[in-house]
Parts: structure tokens; sequence; C-alpha cells
């Protein structure tokens, strides 16, 4: 990866368009797809669906560049997309659970899985939530601050590799124990639930969920664009190169810990981004979207989409979630295995992921279509040609 | 063989049916009986079906979708719901909640299907039924569960914690002499709930009659916890005349199994379990559980001529090796209760629908007759204490004397 992107193909504008991995080209065509293609041939349910699945890539872009461009894999991102959905969900929460609505409860005006649980004032944590701008920032700050806590030490101390991936499984497992353990101020096991306005605006009603559906395309675009950004400064260059030769780059006089940190809180921001939209779109959140399971599932759709491509990690959650609900719609008694076989197969079959086809093929084939010569595989391209 | 004669029998029934279901289906056309665009043709109706069949759910949902496959197609061999054969549409909700949420708005706003039978667990339904409520659709809900809830689109089939917990203790209290409790729970909504509503009936009620009634002890375990050895230890120290519990899912094999090996036995102490069935049993084993007391609305014991109708079905239909319990019964009663409904309403529309359940009567239900409340859309129905016995199975001590009403909000236990 560093040698692509540092070896620029010189030459005219066309040429520079096809290089690097997430060059303009393939923002195009996403662009395309998101707003053009799936909004006009999906039904609304179904793009109220692919929403929610491009929620997923807001933390699979953020493990492109933790894991696969800093080489700081974290199994805990579900953690920081949990703290997203659960500040979003806190703020619906509450105003769904005005005084009138409440009212056959112990202690109206509090939501009503606190009522369940004897809780009878709304505990200081929530009082934040009772403002939206206040909400945002949090969803925004507290990832953050939590991510930066929790792996300034190990860094700091020099913990990295496998020992801090299990560190995060961990966190993420805690976490999840205790939510479920909370109840009285979570809601336990099953989630906030019934979500119904934001500001007063309806969140389940289709034309709301298409809105949400183009806010959260935005919203991809904008972190996209940004991802670009960071790994395109020095900074970007210092975090690959500790990531290949760690040594080397501690001698040449560079601090790693600070770099490690900015790059794994910026994940954990895009998680939570992706966390809070989520909840927007669906309605509710739950722990189960926290668990050690699902974070997992995240680092399975960066992986499939290639751990280096920031636009294959969209393909990636766009594809293998569609995959899921399609086989468990046609089989939903054997669908598991249908499902586990195309992990297999894309494991076997495709080691650099959807991204690989893409520089391997798909763009090499356009090329050669537009008689560009390939500085890569040159022979190739005549051959094909001519 | 068995399959052959099951096939033969349904042929039969559909030919003598055939004739009278098509006049049927005639007075009723489409155009009057679907006025919101349901799935519903000249001579089909489909619905849903939305329990786990896959993930950690799996096993105790297994029995709902069996219960309701096995009615509609008893309903289906009788000439189906207004002259419409019933068609399913299954989906798994993956023992996921937001997969549940999912699966239930493309049956409803995809499919368009005329009803759903499905959930399980408290959670799963909390996170589908706002989507109910939204694009209004009716969900047949067969758990019993913690009550404080009533939804004009949900009909719950199970009991809700009153009915079972409140008969329960005073049976104890009555029979049994119990005057100390203990109580032990899975830590989630409908644990909490309900030992919310025991103390309360101890507090409140019990000690009125006798002072000395207490509660010694009250404790929650996460779900899938499977270490209670300190616990026991704890009952060990305290001796309550009784162990209330509500102990969930995978965690109940360890409990029991753990009591049995601790000398924790029905010979020296009293147990009470209000979510133990002979779903639970298959996996526990009768011997560890032998001489302990449930409260629950059916046993597959019943000696109901309706009962031994049912469970021979249901063991021609799912193998020898079945056993019916609560749920998977007041899962059965889903269909039948949806047909008797429309047949009343004489259309398929939802709203219909909610309207017309007040009050429907169900009388050959294998628990007995059971009839939805005119106020809530909960059933009226009998509670009953079983005892374990080795073979897995229960002997019936005792059946309340009247229908038990259904308060899902209870006054005075919140």
């Amino acid at each position: 990866m560093t040698t692509n992107s540092l070896k620029q193909p010189g030459g005219g504008l066309l040429d520079r368009l096809f290089s690097g991995r997430s060059s303009i080209l393939s923002y195009t065509v996403l662009a395309i797809i998101l707003f053009l293609v799936l909004p006009n041939l999906l039904s609304a349910f179904r793009l109220n669906m692919a929403g929610k699945y491009l929620c997923y890539a807001f933390a699979c872009i953020g493990l492109v560049l933790c894991w696969g461009h800093a080489g700081i894999l974290s199994l805990g991102q579900g953690l920081f997309f949990g703290i997203g959905g659960y500040s979003m969900a806190m703020f619906l929460k509450l105003e769904a659970s005005d005084p009138e609505s409440t009212s056959i409860q112990s202690t109206p005006g509090i939501p009503d899985f606190m009522d369940w649980n004897q809780v009878t004032e709304l505990p200081w944590f929530w009082y934040p939530y009772k403002s939206f701008p206040l909400t945002v920032a949090l969803i925004l700050t507290l990832p953050v601050i939590i991510s930066c806590i929790l792996c300034f030490f190990y860094f700091k101390g020099r913990v990295t590799g496998v020992v801090f991936a299990i560190i995060t499984q961990s966190m993420v497992a805690c976490s999840w124990y205790f939510i479920v353990g909370n109840q009285g101020y979570f809601g336990g096991i099953n989630g906030i639930t019934d979500l119904k306005t934001l500001n007063g605006w309806d969140i389940r009603t289709e034309s709301a969920q298409k809105i949400l559906y183009f806010v959260t395309c935005i919203c991809l675009f904008g972190c996209l664009f940004l991802s670009k950004w960071v790994l395109s400064t020095r900074l970007g260059r210092v975090l690959a190169a500790q990531r290949d030769k760690e040594e080397r780059v501690r001698f040449s006089g560079y601090n790693l810990t600070s770099f490690r940190v900015f790059i794994f809180a910026f994940a954990a921001l895009l998680a939570s981004i992706g966390g809070a939209l989520f909840t927007l779109q669906v309605g509710f959140m739950s722990p189960n979207l926290i668990g050690v399971v699902p974070s997992i599932d995240l680092i399975i759709y960066t992986a499939v989409g290639g751990r280096l491509c920031t636009v294959g990690a969209v393909y990636g959650a766009l594809l293998i979630n569609t995959a899921k609900t399609m086989f468990s719609e046609a089989y939903p008694t054997v669908w598991v295995f249908i499902y586990g076989a195309l992990f297999i197969l894309i494991v076997l079959a495709l080691p650099k992921g959807l991204a690989g086809v893409w520089t391997d093929h798909v763009r090499l084939w356009i090329r050669s279509l537009l008689k560009l010569d390939s500085p890569a595989k040159p022979k190739k391209i005549k051959s094909q040609t001519t | 063989m068995k399959l052959k004669s099951n096939k033969l029998y349904k042929i039969a029934s559909l030919l003598a049916m055939g004739v009278t279901s098509l006049l049927h289906a005639e007075e009723y056309p489409t155009a009057e009986v679907n006025t919101t665009g349901l799935a519903v043709t000249d001579d089909t109706v489909t619905v849903g079906q939305l329990h786990s069949i896959t993930g950690t759910m799996a096993i105790s949902e297994t029995g709902s979708v069996e219960a309701e496959r096995l009615a509609i197609e008893q309903i289906n061999a009788m000439g189906g719901v207004l002259g419409r054969q019933i068609k399913v549409i299954q989906e798994d909700g993956a023992s996921d909640w937001p997969t549940f949420a999912e699966k239930s708005k493309k049956l409803i706003i995809q499919d368009k299907v005329a009803c759903v039978f499905g959930c399980w667990t408290s959670a799963s339904r909390k996170a589908v039924l706002p989507i109910f409520e939204k694009e209004n659709n009716m969900l047949y809900y067969p758990t019993f569960y913690e009550g404080l809830e009533d939804s004009k689109n949900v009909i719950y089939t199970g009991q809700e914690a009153t009915q079972q917990i409140i008969y329960g203790l005073d049976w104890a209290y009555e029979t049994l002499g119990t005057r100390t409790f203990y109580l032990i729970g899975s830590d989630y909504i409908w644990p909490r709930t309900s030992m919310k509503i025991a103390r309360n009936h101890i507090e409140r009620v019990l000690k009125a009659k006798d002072p000395k009634c207490k509660v010694v002890g009250e404790e929650y375990y996460p779900l899938g916890h499977t270490n209670f050895r300190s616990l026991i230890n704890k009952v060990k120290l305290k001796k309550p005349d009784l162990m209330f519990t509500a102990v969930v899912g995978g965690s109940n094999v360890a409990w029991y199994k753990q009591l049995t090996s601790a000398g924790v036995t029905s010979d020296k102490y009293n147990m009470l379990t209000i979510s133990t069935t002979e779903d639970e049993v298959l996996g526990i084993g009768g011997e560890n559980c032998e001489g302990f007391y449930s409260s629950m609305k059916y046993f597959q014991s019943i000696d109901t001529e309706d009962n031994k109708a049912f469970v021979k079905a249901f063991k021609e239909r799912w193998g020898e090796d079945s056993v019916v319990g609560d749920v998977t019964q007041a899962a059965y009663l889903g269909p039948w209760l949806w047909k008797k409904t429309v047949e009343k309403a004489g259309s398929f529309d939802i709203d219909k629908i909610a309207a017309a359940s007040s009050g429907i009567e169900f009388s050959n239900a294998p628990e007995g007759y059971v009839r939805i409340h005119d106020t809530n859309h909960h059933l009226w129905s009998k509670s009953k204490i079983g005892k374990f016995l080795k073979n897995g199975q229960f002997e019936i001590v005792s059946t309340s004397d009247e229908l038990i009403e259904p308060n899902p909000y209870p006054e005075g236990y919140q």
C-alpha cells in the first residue's frame, strides 16, 4: 500500500484520477450507487435497511484507518457504536416519555423501563440528554474521551497487537454486562425501545426514513473525505510507517503514543456517529449491538471490503448485510450455513477483499478500455488492447 | 406410514370441506373482507411466523413454531379461514432483537401479512411492538410475561404475571404452609417485575393473614449464568420455607443440577418455579427437579379429551419424543383465536379484528376453556400447580376453581 501510494504515476489528469485506491472514480461510483441507484431501485422499506447497513460502514471506515493503516486491531468498536447509539436513544426516549404519554406509570415523566425497575427519578447522567445540542456534542465527544482514557496507558506502555485486541474485546464485553446489569438506568436486555420523534419530527414515517437515509449518505461521504484527508497528511504516513517498522519510526524521534491514541479515538468517533444514525433509522437501541459478536461482525465487513480501503469498507458492510438478509429470508432454517460458507469463500478467493477485485481487475479493465498505460502491469494491458 | 395416513386424512377432510368452503369464500368477497390491502386473495390468506430458529433462543422457540404450524395445518384441513387456506411466511429472528424488528417490518410492509404469530422473549416483543402499532398489524404472542403492557395490536395468549404468581403464592401459603420466601431470578425485566409483584403480595396480602410471612432474600443472576454455588449456600443458611424462582434459559440446567449436588432436594426444601416447563426439563433431567413445583396454566399431563387429542396430534406431526410445555400450548391457541376472531368480524382488517377480539371464546383449548378479556387483550385462564416427576412430566396437584382474570396493570402491585 505504502509503495503504491508513494509511486504516483505521473502524467495527465485522467491518470491521476485512476490512481490510488480511494480515487475520485471510486467515490463517484459509490455516490451514484448511494444517491441515485439505491433510492430509485429500492422500496422505502428496503432503503431503510440499506440506510441501517450504511451505519455499520462508519465503524468500518474507522477500522480501515485504525486496523488497516495503523495496524491497531480493535475488537471493541461495538462499544463506541453503542455510545453513539445509546446517546441518541436516550435523547429520543426522554422526548417520548413526556408526562402525558406516561401518565399510567407510578412516576410519570421518566422512561417506562425506569418505572418498571422502581427507579423513581431521572438519574443525573440522563439530564444532558434533555437537550439536542448537548446530545450531539456528547455523541461526538464521549467516544473520543472514553477511547483516549482507555487506550492511552496501553499505548504508552507499548501494549499493541493481539494483547491490545483482546483488551478491546474485554472492554466491549464489560460494557455489555454493564448495560444489561443496570436495567433501571439503560433498559437492560430489552434496550431502549419505542422511540418516536426527534424534536417533534416523527422519525417513523416513510418520508422521514428517506430523509434520514440521505443524511446518512452525506455524513458517510463527509467521513470518507475526512479519512482520506487524515491519511494523506504526514500523520497518515507515520501511522503506516509505525505499522510496518515500529522501531525505525521510534528511532527517528517520533512519539508513537500520541499518533496511536489519535487514530484510535478517530475510529471511535466515526463508530459513534454511525451508532447515532443507526438509532434514528431503526427506532431503538439494544445491547445486542454492542456485544462481542457485533464488534467482530464489523471486523468482518471491513475485511471483506478490503482493510486498506475506506470505500471498500462501505461495500463490505452493504454487501455482507444484504447477503445476510437475502439468505435468511429465502432459507430461514439453514441461512447461517450459507452465510458461513460465503465467508470462507471470500477469505479463500479474495484475500485482499472487494477492494482487491477493484484494484487488480476492474480498474485494469477500465484502464484498458480507455487505453491508458498502467505502470503496474504494462504487458498485460498491451496484450489485452491489441 | 404415519405421514401417509396424515396426508390421507387431510385430503379426505379437504374433499369433505371443499364444497362448503367454496361457498364460504364466495359469501365473503375479497374486496369486502380485506379493505386495507393485506395479502388476502380469493382462496388464500398469508400470515407471518416470526420466531428464533437460530441462536440461543431457538431451543425454547422451536416448540412454539411447531405448535403454530400444527394449528394452521389443522385449520387448513377444516377449510381454512373464511374459506381461504392459510399460507405461512416464516422468518428467523435469530435470537437478536434488532433482527426481530427488521423481520417484522419485512413481514408487515413487504409481505403485507394478515397477522403474525411470533416472538418469545420480552425483549423481542418490545423490539417489534412499535412497528406493529405504527404499521397497524396484529401479533399473537405466546409467552407468559411481565404484564404492564396492553397493546391494541397484540393478543397475549400466555399468562401475564399476576395470573401465574398470585395463585401460586396463595397455594404455597395454604397447602405447603409457607411463611418465608426466597426470591430468585434471572436478571431481566420479566423476573424483576414478577418478583416485585411477588414481594408485594407476600408483604401486603399474606402478611395480613399471618404476620410471620416475609421475604428472606431476593437475588438476580445474569442471563446464561451457570454458577449458583454461593446462592445455594445462602439458601442453606436462611432455610426458607420456599424458593420462588424465575431462572430461565440455559441457566436452568446448571441451577437444578447444582441444587441436587449440594443436597438441596425436595425432601428438605420446597421450590415453586414460574419458569420451568416440560421443554426445559428435557435438558435439566427429571431426576434433578423431582418433587419441586411449577406454576403454569398448562401441563402436558392435563387429563381431558381435548388435551389428549392435541398431544397426540402434536406427537404425530413432530415426533414421538416431543414434549409440550406451557408456551407451546399457548402458541397453539394463537391461530385458533385468530380464526375465531376473523370469523366473528367477517373481515381480515386489523381494526375490525382488534375490536372483535373482546370476548372470543375457545372452549376446546388443550388447557381448557379460555376467553379473551373484554377490555384488554389477555386471556382468562385457569392457573395450575404441577409437581415435577422423574419422567419429566408433571403431576397436577392443584387447579384454580375459577378462571383467573388477566390484570396487566395490577392496582397496588406497582
